[in-house]
């Protein structure tokens, strides 16, 4: 239990998966110009993650049984495709208000490397199927945690007084910079607290 | 792209006008993640530009047999493909490469520069041409990322190519005499100064970046050309496939598609 503690501390704050990882952050930049689009697209991504990491746990086991591991790179990515889809034809027929406030991002969750990212995080440290699910559920509360935080960011940012040369992506960078500083702080949480 | 170009211009302009990390801001996470040291940097940018070139030569071989509504997972196909037969290669011959870039290697396959070169320039233009294209890309790749190596690595860790015989071991053992790459570490602490470790953090990542983003800004405007933007679906490698961008609403971001288009 400390363990999955530990995992869910270390994907939101210290090892936060966007802020210290660098995964997906593609559509940290992108999508993170308004609040409500940033809460979105962040949720989208957590249902993508919990379900990929538990269709590719079973899958995975499949392919180590029958000495196939190379070909997980490949696997996971077709089976993280078909999964996007199939949960954008699900929305779209028998969700509509929920496909209209998620599913316009879903296209894009196919290739973010947040998604492909934890899920062969998982399989690489070999954690067993509550501990994958655990922590692709960190990975997810993290990206949004920083998702939603930086709109606030940028939100304040668009009345400041920017000089020139910074204007536009050179400031959004520094800015995140400083929000991945902000995040140092939290390291060694996880060793204070004894939860490892 | 109807107009001949010729094979120098498609290898040239993703050098410096398309320049796919300061120009197009594409495959951002690589570039923050692995540019730590310049030979992380060298290493990702070769995996990285030798999967763009087979996957280039195989799509753009293909791009008569792929049906256009199943394009988009048949070039993941291609490209996972690729990047599996690299990953095992770097596994097998530099070993200490595939530890440090992590899963950021098997993550070469969602790299937004190969599947949207694939997309905007493969699936449109005969085989040598696509080559060519995906070389100039891969090597505008693997140079910006060694810039921001060399700034990050100098500054942050206070050497230069430090474990540059983890690469070179592809060529034997004690190449250039089992030369390491400098150290100036202890030149720095002669004369009381030591290196930042702020640069090597992730933090440094994202700062280092925005400044050669707004030198490369600069050094286009001073050419008449745009800034480079991340906004609405021009950029976007899924534009092709995506609902909103078809169906023509407001992108993911927000922003309206006319504005970026």
């Amino acid at each position: 239990m400390k363990y999955m503690i530990a995992l869910l501390v270390m994907g939101l704050l210290t090892n936060n998966f966007v802020l210290s990882k660098f995964y997906g952050i593609c559509s940290f930049l992108g999508v993170s110009k308004k609040l409500n689009t940033a809460v979105g697209m962040s949720a989208a991504v957590i249902v993508v993650m919990l379900m990929s990491t538990a269709v590719t746990y079973p899958i995975n086991n499949l392919l180590m049984q029958n000495d196939l591991e190379y070909l997980q790179t490949v696997v996971f990515i077709l089976v993280i495709a078909a999964l996007v889809q199939l949960v954008e034809f699900i929305l779209k027929k028998f969700m509509p208000p929920l496909y209209n406030a998620l599913g316009i991002y879903l296209p894009l969750i196919t290739t973010n490397c947040a998604v492909l990212g934890v899920v062969i995080l998982n399989v690489d440290n070999g954690y067993t199927f509550w501990q994958s699910m655990v922590n692709s559920l960190g990975a997810g509360l993290g990206f949004m945690l920083a998702m939603v935080l930086f709109a606030g960011v940028r939100k304040k940012m668009e009345d400041c007084d920017v000089p020139e040369f910074l204007q536009g992506l050179p400031i959004t960078l520094i800015a995140a910079s400083l929000v991945s500083l902000s995040f140092l702080g939290f390291a060694g949480i996880v060793e204070g607290m004894g939860l490892m | 792209m109807a107009e001949k170009k010729s094979l120098g211009k498609e290898f040239t302009k993703g050098l410096i006008k398309e320049n796919p990390v300061l120009r197009l801001v594409l495959g951002t996470c690589p570039t923050l993640a692995v540019t730590t040291s310049v030979t992380n940097a060298i290493g990702m940018g070769v995996a990285a530009t030798i999967v763009l070139v087979c996957s280039n030569i195989a799509i753009s071989a293909l791009r008569k047999i792929i049906p256009s509504k199943v394009r988009i997972p048949a070039y993941i196909v291609v490209i996972a493909a690729f990047v599996t037969v690299v990953q095992m290669l770097v596994k097998a011959f530099v070993p200490a490469l595939d530890t440090a870039l992590g899963a950021f290697l098997p993550l070469i396959v969602v790299n937004c520069i190969i599947l949207g070169r694939a997309e905007a320039f493969a699936s449109k233009n005969p085989v040598l041409y696509s080559a060519v294209d995906g070389l100039g890309m891969g090597v505008g790749f693997t140079a910006a990322l060694c810039l921001m190596g060399t700034v990050r690595e100098i500054l942050g860790a206070g050497t230069f190519l430090a474990g540059i015989q983890d690469l070179l071991v592809l060529f034997g053992d004690n190449v250039l005499g089992g030369w390491n790459g400098f150290d100036f570490t202890s030149g720095l602490d002669k004369i009381g100064l030591s290196s930042i470790t702020f640069f090597i953090l992730p933090a440094g990542g994202f700062f280092v970046y925005g400044i050669l983003m707004a030198v490369a800004n600069k050094l286009a405007a001073g050419r008449g050309k745009p800034k480079a933007e991340l906004t609405g679906c021009a950029h976007c490698p899924m534009a092709h496939s995506c609902t909103i961008a078809l169906e023509g609403k407001d992108g993911c971001d927000g922003s309206a598609k006319e504005a970026a288009v």
